[in-house]
């Protein structure tokens, strides 16, 4: 075995260098490392944190690729303004090549940049501070892509990114240690920063940003849009797409978020393999559900009339919205990330269905900017730790009342 | 009458190379070593001098805090050397055994006439007493303190273990006799735990104990599991545990006089030619034990299970506490893309291609290898499927590694043993040394808690 046997040579070079750790992330990526157990279990579980990572990114590339296809037929639609609504999901005028080429060339580099840059930043900090690079940042760097509008300039997806990799998480200590959900802080930046690039009805359709700046210097040409299900809702504006245009996700929305049906199946995936968390999508989905179902009464009551800016998302069918919008996108993978989600089984529950409530209650409120999903989760990220130490408790209260009941 | 325990959350993993229910005797002779590391947190000063000649039974050394805590020598024979380490540290104790054996005598006794006083002095000093070991802290029992109960668990759940239906037939009347003693010794019951559907165990029928049934999978032979199903510790409370072939030795002491650590022993795991049963004293060298019997040379030996045994070399010793002699592969290799290609020879507890769920009964091959790298807690949920207490374990493991002391004892660090963390070390994703953390905070809380 060549290969294997001029690695290992390689890396006993390199121990105890500051370079060591580069070369072993490498090299952990090619071979299981040859390290064995001292003191403790003699035998360990198959699974290591970069396979559980692993499961989480397959479980995006459904997404990823549909992503790809969307941006190419939400620039043909916005340009040959030719949608008809109630394709079935395997139309062709959808999964076709030229669809696919559109989105690729804009979305590859933006997968890339993710990539390039988070890792860059995780390389530096792990030969400065000499600890091993850690895995967290392979599902992050696939997550920041998705959640982003097609459009973002490739300059500011590098700018968030080294923000939220070194505030979001380096800070803390690293992977495991960080409060926020890195890929959550990287989009929040970008939407506090540069609100512009990333709400309203351009940044969404792949082009209309160009055509607007080609149309300001003079070229004759016409303007293209496209706005999320949210945006046109909050605006009381009519909705073109029916239920499974939204479900299956041909309408427009970040890269990888539109379409609800990969969504469940990552989902379906992740809770089989016993990767994600059920209990926070289940819970997220119920809050959700409980939220819609709240508004609609209100609604349904007259309490708020058909006037008031907030009436049309209030009064969209509850079930709606699990569809439209980054929430099921966000329930499935961005609320069950194990380090900022609450960590015990009860707190789980509470934490899901907040996000879920939140969520809701953040998107009908906010018209300017509707989607609740991203703010939800950083809002529970910050209240897991709270939630589970009076889970905790609950388990140290009845070991004293135990110790009580002795006593008397 | 008795109470069966059940429990769900655990995992019984299947292991090649479990032993033949055939016994040899393997004699005497050699040289014997004593290791007083293997009793933890005991601080031994040493009696023995070099080339004296000592019983079976007679005093090697004692524990520096309670002089009335002897540690004998297993077998009779010369003392041959005492190895010290770093400050004269005493590592090892050897012994060139006689080839015949010879016992110092205790006198017979009938455990049903004697105090609660003569039982304690009498095991104190004949050297039985470190076969006694307490909750909390899992260390030798400290003799000064009254359990409030006392626990067997005639099960052994380990991966591997010892079947002591079979390794402890025909020791019912020692049994019996030690039951009884251990009966004056608390106020409280002695509780003894079998699996629920042993028709031979030699507890059955055993007079003076309560017998409960165990369902479930591993640890339900823990007896963390069992103490915590039916008198769980609080603060201030002690129960002690005698593990059951210690039974047989201290039912012997009772009915002979002797001294008679003799145990029959386990062989198991894939890399014994022949899995099977012998009989051993404790201290006896590996490589007596399991000459002819290997199959490789790339092995790993492990006195004790592969949960929480410990490694040894062919140089090293049977475990004074050990019933059970592991060899396995050693794991000292790369695997091209082991991080990401479907698994089919490992056990997982995830399905995260891993296919171990789709083959329960199949028994697997594992080797020492530790699958991934060392990284900070990150995986939530997956020690609890494999943890039947009622404690939050990943809490309590910090707490331990942060050493906050209040945080220990309120999440129920006195009602566990480092044992108990076998499981959650041997799923965790992020390859903590479970063990190792919570033994280290069980140390810290003694110190500083007492």
């Amino acid at each position: 075995m060549g290969l294997k046997q001029n690695l290992h040579n390689l890396k006993e070079k390199y121990k105890g260098t500051k370079m060591a750790p580069a070369f072993n992330a490498i090299h952990t990526f090619l071979y299981l490392p040859n390290e064995t157990t001292h003191g403790g279990t003699h035998i360990k579980a198959a699974d290591d944190l970069k396979r559980t990572m692993n499961i989480v990114i397959m479980a995006l590339v459904p997404c990823l690729i549909f992503g790809m296809f969307n941006a190419g037929f939400q620039h043909n639609i916005a340009v040959n303004g030719n949608f008809t609504s109630g394709m079935s999901f395997f139309s062709g005028q959808f999964w076709n090549l030229e669809n696919f080429f559109i989105g690729a060339v804009k979305i590859l580099p933006l997968v890339l940049v993710s990539y390039g840059v988070g890792l860059l930043v995780e390389f530096i900090f792990a030969v400065i501070k000499g600890h091993e690079i850690e895995e967290g940042y392979l599902v992050t760097g696939m997550l920041v892509p998705l959640i982003v509008p097609v459009d973002i300039p490739l300059w500011m997806l590098s700018v968030a990114v080294i923000f939220g990799v070194v505030i979001g998480k380096e800070v803390f200590g690293g992977t495991g240690m960080n409060i926020l959900n890195p890929a959550l802080t990287i989009r929040a930046f970008l939407f506090f920063a540069y609100p512009t690039w990333i709400s309203g009805d351009k940044v969404w359709v792949e082009g209309a940003v160009a055509r607007d700046q080609a149309i300001v210097a003079g070229e004759k040409l016409d303007a293209i849009s496209g706005e999320t299900m949210l945006g046109a809702l909050a605006q009381g504006k009519e909705v073109v797409y029916s239920i499974w245009d939204m479900f299956y996700g041909f309408i427009p929305g970040s890269v990888g978020e539109t379409s609800t049906l990969l969504i469940i199946l990552g989902a379906l995936f992740l809770v089989f393999t016993k990767i994600g968390s059920w209990r926070i999508m289940l819970s997220g989905v119920l809050g959700a559900l409980a939220m819609g179902l709240i508004f609609n009464a209100i609604a349904d009551a007259g309490i708020i009339g058909e006037s008031s800016k907030f009436y049309a998302l209030m009064n969209t069918p509850f079930w709606h919205h699990l569809i439209i919008g980054g929430f099921a996108f966000g329930v499935v993978f961005m609320a069950t990330d194990p380090v900022t989600a609450s960590q015990t089984n009860k707190g789980k529950w509470i934490y899901g269905f907040l996000i879920g409530f939140l969520s809701i209650l953040i998107r009908v409120f906010n018209p300017a900017y509707p989607e609740g999903v991203m703010l939800a989760i950083l809002l529970m990220n910050v209240f897991a730790p709270t939630i589970d130490h009076y889970v905790v408790q609950g388990n140290v209260k009845k070991r004293l009342k135990r110790l009580k009941a002795k006593l008397t | 009458m008795s109470k069966d325990i059940r429990i769900k959350k655990g995992l019984d993993i299947k292991l090649i190379g479990e032993a033949e229910q055939t016994t040899t005797d393997i004699s005497v002779g050699g040289v014997y070593v004593i290791k007083p590391e293997n009793f933890h947190g005991i601080i031994p000063k040493v009696l023995a001098k070099v080339g004296a000649e000592v019983k079976a039974g007679e005093t090697l050394f004692y524990s520096k805090s309670d002089a009335r805590i002897l540690f004998p020598s297993p077998v009779s024979g010369k003392i041959v050397e005492v190895i010290r380490g770093e400050r004269r540290k005493v590592l090892e104790i050897r012994i060139a055994a006689d080839a015949s054996q010879q016992f110092a005598d205790f006198g017979k006794k009938e455990a049903s006439k004697m105090s609660s006083e003569e039982v304690k002095t009498h095991l104190l000093s004949s050297g039985c007493w470190p076969f006694v070991k307490q909750r909390p802290y899992d260390v030798v029992a400290n003799p000064n303190q009254a359990p409030k109960s006392i626990f067997v668990s005639g099960y052994n759940s380990a991966p591997l273990a010892a079947d002591l239906d079979y390794a402890l037939k025909g020791k019912e009347a020692e049994i019996q006799e030690a039951i009884t003693a251990l009966g004056k010794l608390t106020d409280g019951k002695v509780h003894v735990s079998i699996s629920k559907d042993s028709t031979l165990s030699p507890f059955n029928g055993v007079k003076g104990a309560e017998l409960h049934g165990l369902v479930g999978p591993h640890p339900i032979g823990n007896v963390s599991t069992q103490i915590a199903n039916l008198d769980p510790i609080n603060k201030g409370e002690v129960i002690w545990v005698v593990t059951a072939q210690d039974l047989v030795v201290i039912g012997e002491l009772l009915l002979t006089g002797k001294f008679n650590a003799k145990r029959t022993v386990a062989l198991t795991g894939s890399q014994f030619a022949k899995p099977k049963y012998i009989t051993a004293y404790p201290g006896a060298t590996i490589s007596t034990l399991v000459k002819g019997n290997l199959n490789t040379d790339n092995f790993r030996i492990i006195s004790g299970n592969v949960l929480s045994g410990t490694q040894v070399s062919l140089e090293g010793a049977l475990g004074y506490y050990d019933n059970q002699i592991t060899a396995i592969p050693e794991g000292d290799d790369y695997e091209l893309f082991g991080w990401n290609k479907p698994v089919f020879d490992k056990v997982s507890t995830t399905r995260a291609f891993t296919f171990s769920w789709m083959t329960p009964k199949k028994k697997y091959d594992l080797n020492t290898n530790t699958n991934g790298e060392h990284r900070a807690f990150v995986v939530t949920g997956s020690y609890e499927q494999v943890f039947p207490l009622d404690i939050y374990p990943m809490q309590l493991l910090k707490a331990c590694m942060y050493k906050d002391l209040d945080e220990m004892e309120a999440l129920g660090a006195y009602e566990i043993a480092p044992e108990d963390f076998a499981l959650t070390e041997f799923v965790c994703v992020s390859k903590q040394p479970h063990q190792k953390i919570i033994r280290e905070g069980l140390d810290l809380m003694r110190e500083e808690l007492g």
